[in-house]
């Protein structure tokens, strides 16, 4: 018999997905700015010059160095109780991230298995999980969580599972129509004329190939994970005093928004620089990954 | 002998139910079939779309239950809506179908396609496995160092083979193959045919072989059977239909078939500078 | 003067490997009246070229040709606006798959009369007639209400007649049809190849023909262009093709055919076409 032989020159599956990511200028930007913040997060005690939580007496409300009335000690000045803003800055990105990690993955996981459910069973249990989210969907999403959080009480843990509980529908509907979308496609009817059973069709054949706009969505559940704990923060529901939690920064800095701007401006500056730079990471991570824009 | 493969008057019946502005109707895709197999023969099922043959081939494979009718897979009756779908019987019929690019998980590396259905249906140990995928894997054509690869890296030809393969590995009585090379051009055809060919000689397997194309149905089928618009129109051997097709539908189909031989050429090429002499 | 005019037309693409060339110095002509097949496999840049006459390939794809004239007009460096007057309306071309080459979201008459809004200037009664008139011509039965179904409500055959109607609307010169039947069952095949046929005898229309089925060929060319892998392996009549090949690749094309099939196994281009396009 003849012998066959492939394509020598494939790219590797890494090496293609960089070269249409890197396409995307914002999203390398993005990339790099996560990486960032990071390796502050991981690199957090070693950078940081102060204690974040330890007051210093006689300090409060100073402002940033570069100001007539800056102390060289607190490079960016120091919050209404005397703590170093850099020092709380520079932890704040462990909660930070710690939140949208926790986030992502908790309604990842809860929706995707609900969606896996919704989307092979259809029938009376997909309408039942449908309803039920489309309740979810239906209320403002902050105010749904600000309901769960006093329900639970205030706190970050349950701030956190207050958030997934409200982002998970997005997972859901994305699950249920790609799974839709794939079930009837043949190497899943192959699989079933293999003998394959109801788990192994749903986890090991499916459930693979509906993974590339999930990933798009948890990288923009993440960002907005920070945005709601922030939210929550700033109510005075996420995170309580005196954790470093950047939304609950701006909760204790409200009131001098007009004499110290600098206590709200510099918290808002970092939720901001991190969400733009996620939100413009999973854009990226949605063009490479999206086989129809496949230019080539 | 027993015939691998039996149907007697098959019929399968879409209910669709109405909704507010349109009435409920059932779609007869299936209308009474029958037609049987011998072992090592191959039955071809020639139609067009719309026909039925697809259906067919998915209740034959035990996807689809049928509404009506008896099958019968090497003389033990099978009636997959009362559960008479034991893993034996599972074994005993595959299916190729026709589109290489979707019948491969993209996500599994081919090797791992190949060992699922020993997975799955029996108890190899994982060394055992591999061993087996490897032999199919040649036995088809390909290399050991194909064994890692993802189906993306196949060509269309190539992936059809992984098919054929994968079908295989289960030691099946039966093959159904839904067009099989109808997406493949025509040199890659020519060495899956082959290939075909070759296993039925040396596994002295059966083949149910869909097509649409009769110059493939001419040279792989033993007997053939014509459908149109869920009836079988014509049953017997290959000689017999081709010599001497009895139905109206039969006739127009092998018209319709452009032949790609000299004489059609000349034939047309005359009709044409008369029309233009005649102008 | 020939209609169509391409000498050494090189198409090469942007790809995450590099540059890949799809087609390799291609030169072909098509007479007014004539019927050109180009005949090849999945790779072998048929239909690549006769998009870069078009002008429809993509930013990544590059151009080049030392000649590409239609109707002594030069298409290589004509600008976009310039493009637009002559596609559409001299030259025109008809795809694979027609339910997917017509917008599901309009009218197939919105979209015949869009055509003739666009290059002809009719106005909305003039369209309307016009539009029946081509639809009876391709043989749509009940033309009149036809024009108000949607692409989806039709079959694969009605389809594609629409596609003819809007691509002979404005009497085009020269018509190339990339595989239009192979979509198609083989009953509506013989429908529609009949109709192109019918049209271009009665119009004098150039007629392109990309094909992998060599009973198409057969069935409908006066001259026969055989490509591979980018390259033009052979060129001649159709009746001389058939019978007496002159290219290895022809021959093994032919001889794998399954209707040529002597003995229980059929010949492989591999087994008898060695020196692919090195």
């Amino acid at each position: 018999m003849s012998v066959i032989t492939t394509k020598s020159t494939q790219p590797s599956g890494l090496s293609e997905f960089w070269y249409y990511f890197s396409r995307n200028k914002g999203a390398v930007i993005g990339l790099g700015v996560f990486l960032l913040v990071l390796l502050t997060a991981i690199f957090a005690p070693l950078i940081a010059p102060h204690d974040p939580i330890v007051p210093y007496e006689g300090m409060q409300r100073l402002p940033p160095a570069w100001s007539e009335k800056g102390n060289p000690m607190f490079l960016l000045g120091t919050d209404a109780v005397g703590r170093d803003m850099l020092s709380r800055l520079i932890f704040g990105t462990r909660f930070s991230l710690f939140i949208g990690l926790v986030v992502a993955s908790l309604s990842a996981i809860a929706g995707v298995l609900l969606g896996l459910l919704a989307g092979y069973f259809r029938g009376r249990v997909d309408t039942f999980i449908m309803r039920v989210m489309d309740i979810i969907l239906a209320f403002p999403s902050l105010l749904l969580a600000l309901v769960l959080v006093a329900v639970l009480g205030p706190g970050l843990v349950n701030a956190m599972i207050a958030i997934s509980i409200v982002n998970q529908p997005h997972f859901v509907r994305l699950t249920r129509a790609a799974v839709i979308g794939e079930r009837e496609k043949e190497y899943v009817v192959a699989s079933r004329v293999a003998g394959a059973g109801t788990f192994r069709l749903m986890f090991k054949t499916i459930l693979p190939n509906c993974l590339a706009p999930l990933i798009v969505q948890a990288t923009l559940a993440f960002s907005a994970a920070i945005l709601d704990a922030a939210a929550l923060g700033f109510l005075g529901q996420g995170a309580q005093p005196p954790t470093p939690e950047w939304g609950t920064m701006l909760a204790d800095s409200r009131e001098f928004l007009q004499s110290n701007p600098w206590l709200v401006t510099f918290p808002g500056l970092c939720i901001l620089v991190t969400v733009l730079a996620i939100n413009l990471m999973g854009d990226g991570l949605r063009d490479a990954l999206d086989p129809k824009l496949k230019r080539s | 002998m027993t015939p691998v493969l039996e149907a007697k008057n098959i019929v399968r019946n879409y209910y669709l139910p109405g909704g507010l502005f349109k009435k409920e109707r059932t779609v007869h895709a299936v209308k009474g079939v029958s037609f049987k197999v011998e072992q090592g023969k191959t039955l071809a099922i020639v139609g067009e779309s719309g026909c039925g043959k697809s259906t067919l081939a998915r209740i034959v494979t035990m996807i689809d239950p049928a509404s009506g009718g008896d099958l019968f897979i090497d003389g033990k009756k099978v009636d997959i809506a009362a559960g008479d779908l034991t893993p034996e019987i599972r074994r005993k019929v595959q299916i190729v179908f026709q589109n290489p690019y979707g019948s491969l998980n993209p996500r599994k590396k081919i090797g791992d396609i190949l060992m699922e259905p020993l997975i799955i249906n029996t108890n190899t140990p994982a060394a055992e496995r591999r061993e087996l995928a490897m032999v199919m894997l040649k036995k088809v054509g390909l290399q050991e160092i194909h064994f890692n690869r993802y189906p993306h890296m196949f060509s269309g030809g190539q992936r059809q083979r992984i098919a054929i393969a994968r079908a295989l590995m289960l030691n099946p009585r039966l093959l159904v193959l839904d067009e099989p090379v109808s997406a493949l051009d025509l040199s890659v055809q020519a060495q899956v045919l082959n290939l075909l060919a070759d296993l039925q000689d040396e596994l002295n397997l059966t083949y149910v072989f869909i097509s649409h194309d009769l110059s493939v149905v001419r040279y792989m089928a033993d007997d053939v059977m014509v459908m149109y618009f869920g009836e079988a129109v014509e049953y017997g051997t290959r000689d017999q239909v081709f010599n001497n097709p009895q139905h109206i539908y039969t006739k127009t189909l092998f018209a319709a078939t452009p032949r790609a031989d000299v004489d059609t050429i000349k034939a047309r090429l005359a009709r044409k500078s008369a029309a233009l002499a005649a102008s | 003067m020939a209609l169509l005019e391409i000498e050494n037309l090189v198409v090469e693409f942007q790809t995450s490997t590099g540059p890949f060339r799809a087609v390799d110095g291609v030169s072909l002509k098509v007479d007014a009246g004539e019927v050109l097949a180009i005949v090849g496999e999945s790779g072998s840049g048929k239909s690549v070229s006769m998009l870069a006459a078009m002008g429809l390939l993509p930013w990544t794809a590059k151009v080049t040709a030392d000649k590409m004239v239609f109707d002594g007009r030069n298409l290589l460096g004509m600008s976009a606006s310039e493009r637009r007057k002559i596609i559409g309306k001299d030259m025109s071309m008809i795809f694979q798959e027609p339910i997917a080459s017509l917008n599901p979201c309009f009218t197939v008459g919105f979209q015949i009369e869009e055509v003739l809004r666009i290059h002809l200037g009719l106005d909305k009664a003039a369209r309307r007639k016009r539009a029946i008139e081509l639809f009876e011509a391709v043989g749509i039965p009940n033309p009149a209400e036809r024009l108000g179904h949607f692409p989806h409500q039709m079959s694969g055959g009605q389809c594609q007649r629409v596609m003819i109607a809007i691509a002979i609307a404005c009497n085009p010169k020269l018509l190339i049809a990339d595989e239009p039947t192979t979509a198609l069952d083989v009953t509506i095949q013989k429908q529609i190849l009949d109709l192109l046929m019918r049209l271009q005898t009665e119009h004098r229309m150039g007629l392109i023909m990309i094909t992998h089925n060599m009973g198409v060929v057969a069935e409908t060319a006066d001259r026969v262009i055989v490509q591979y892998k980018g390259r033009k392996m052979e060129e001649a009549d159709v009746l001389s093709l058939f019978e007496s090949p002159k290219s290895d690749y022809t021959k093994a094309l032919l001889a794998a055919l399954p209707e040529n099939a002597t003995g229980d196994r059929l010949p492989t281009i591999g087994e008898i076409f060695k020196g692919a396009a090195q």
